[in-house]
């Protein structure tokens, strides 16, 4: 679980987010989803402690995360998985390399074990006969997975995922958010995945947050969000002519 | 103005505080040694052997040019025709076969570091290995630093031999000097610590290198222009500092 407590945030003065209070139950699709410039990527990037944050606590179960020395956040780190907007694969190693990575540094498992794990991990996101390509020959959506397959290779108990679905088909964005689902459920894992993709929300969206302009909106699942009398976020939900004309129709 | 000249002064010392903090993380002590020695490895032939075509060649018209300019600057018969060769050796011993060299890595090297960071910090690799618990200044830069101490002294003798090679060619094939001549005047009064003063100039150098295009590469925030700009940035900057500790180390070996 991931609590965040009154978290406040601003660059060269300007605030970003404000007062932000949530949690994060484990073994559930958390999302948080706002329009571009909303503050989703500042809020997960604050959380996983690439920003410092200027108020507020954020707690990893009982660790109180933002306090603590760069010795024991670093032995947090090691159970976090993060998914990043654009992959963030080493270009330099292949898909194999990539995924060992990890493991590499941080277990001292023998190659053959290391790479069972990672033929696991691979074959859990349906990667196949990639071992030895680098990320330059992937596509999006390979590129996506082998990220998630190396976000997975120790397993660990939180994942956090930056716009997952960006720049991929309607289909293969459809696929990567199963998966996540799928691993979060099977793992127990704290997922957070920040998008602004509707159709992310309405298949996976077990607890969703809606930031406007750095301040928390609204909270509550994709079973109420169509129901919501919160402005904003119907702005947000209803942004498109179709899902307008949907809204008046008759249920 | 003078606001501005303060503004400047305050920034230039941010820069030096901010390059200071970042070698200490550099050189904190490597969590998997093994790691840091594969990726060392790499690096030496990514950083050094990939350079040694371009210091040979270079090397060598340099070497031809000294020969050929020392003969023609003493065409005087009270001048032996050896000081030819003496002087070519000196000359590329003693400041253009570490100091040139070290110019010409600070391009190559300086500007493929500056990039190769960059590069990975805008497309959020730098992130990446953060988020799993890896000091990435020290994952990324160290093996770099390692490997240009180690290499750079390397491709600075290779430039020396080359260097020598050079003038001697250049010096018998335009008839200035003879083959016998220029060996003896290579020969003439060496003093071995020459060699020694070009190694330590070198390693010095090989560590400006390093850090200094490393550290704009690391700071890059924004996209691939920025990146343009740190490499630039990179190479400008390590070329002034080697040519000011070209200047002290000189005073402080030679004098």
């Amino acid at each position: 679980m991931i609590r965040v407590e009154n978290l406040n945030k601003a660059f060269n003065g300007k605030p970003v987010l404000t007062d932000i209070s949530v949690t994060f139950e484990p073994g559930i699709t958390n999302l948080i989803i706002g329009r571009s410039g909303s503050g989703k990527t500042v809020l997960l990037k604050s959380i996983v402690g690439l920003h410092e944050i200027d108020s507020g606590n954020i707690w990893y179960d009982d660790k109180l995360f933002n306090k603590l020395e760069f010795r024991e956040k670093k032995e947090i780190r090691k159970e976090i998985g993060m998914l990043f907007q654009g992959s963030a694969l080493f270009d330099s190693r292949t898909v194999e390399e990539n995924v060992r990575f990890p493991l590499d540094m941080f277990t001292d498992q023998s190659l053959e074990e290391k790479t069972e794990r990672v033929n696991f991990c691979l074959d859990r996101v349906n990667i196949k006969n990639a071992n030895k390509l680098f990320p330059s020959e992937l596509s999006g959506g390979m590129k996506k997975r082998v990220a998630i397959a190396r976000a997975i290779a120790l397993n660990p108990k939180y994942l956090f995922c930056d716009e997952p679905n960006s720049g991929l088909d309607p289909l293969t964005a459809i696929l990567i958010d199963e998966l996540i689902k799928e691993i979060t459920e099977e793992y127990s894992m704290t997922t957070i995945v920040n998008t602004h993709d509707m159709n992310s929300v309405m298949k996976i969206g077990e607890k969703i947050i809606f930031l406007s302009d750095g301040i928390l909106c609204w909270e509550g699942s994709n079973k109420e969000i169509l129901d919501s009398d919160c402005s904003t976020l119907n702005d947000f939900v209803f942004a498109n002519a179709l899902a307008k004309q949907l809204k008046k129709s008759p249920k | 103005m003078a606001h501005k000249n303060e503004i400047m002064i305050i920034r230039f010392f941010e820069q030096v505080g901010a390059y200071f903090i970042l070698l200490r993380k550099v050189l904190s002590r490597p969590e998997k040694p093994y790691v840091y020695y594969k990726q060392t490895m790499h690096e030496m032939v990514f950083l050094g052997l990939n350079s040694v075509g371009i210091i040979a060649v270079i090397s060598f018209f340099m070497g031809a040019v000294i020969t050929l300019q020392t003969a023609y600057n003493t065409e005087n018969p009270i001048y032996p025709t050896y000081l030819i060769g003496l002087g070519c050796r000196d000359s590329i011993l003693l400041e253009f076969s570490s100091t040139i060299t070290g110019l010409i890595l600070a391009g190559k090297v300086g500007s493929s570091i500056a990039s190769e960071i960059g590069t990975m910090r805008v497309t959020e690799q730098i992130d990446a290995l953060e988020i799993m618990g890896v000091n990435s200044a020290s994952y990324l830069i160290l093996p770099k630093i390692i490997a240009t101490l180690l290499f750079n002294p390397v491709l600075t003798l290779i430039s020396i031999s080359v260097g020598i090679f050079g003038g001697w060619i250049a010096g018998t094939t335009a008839g200035v000097i003879t083959s016998e001549d220029f060996i003896y005047g290579i020969q003439y009064a060496f003093i071995p610590y020459y060699v020694t003063y070009a190694i330590i100039k070198t390693l010095f150098f090989a560590f400006i290198i390093a850090t200094v295009s490393a550290y704009h590469g690391y700071r890059i925030e924004g996209g691939s222009l920025e990146v343009g700009q740190a490499s630039t940035k990179a190479v400008v900057h390590s070329s002034i500092l080697i040519l000011l500790f070209n200047v002290i180390l000189t005073q402080l070996l030679l004098s």
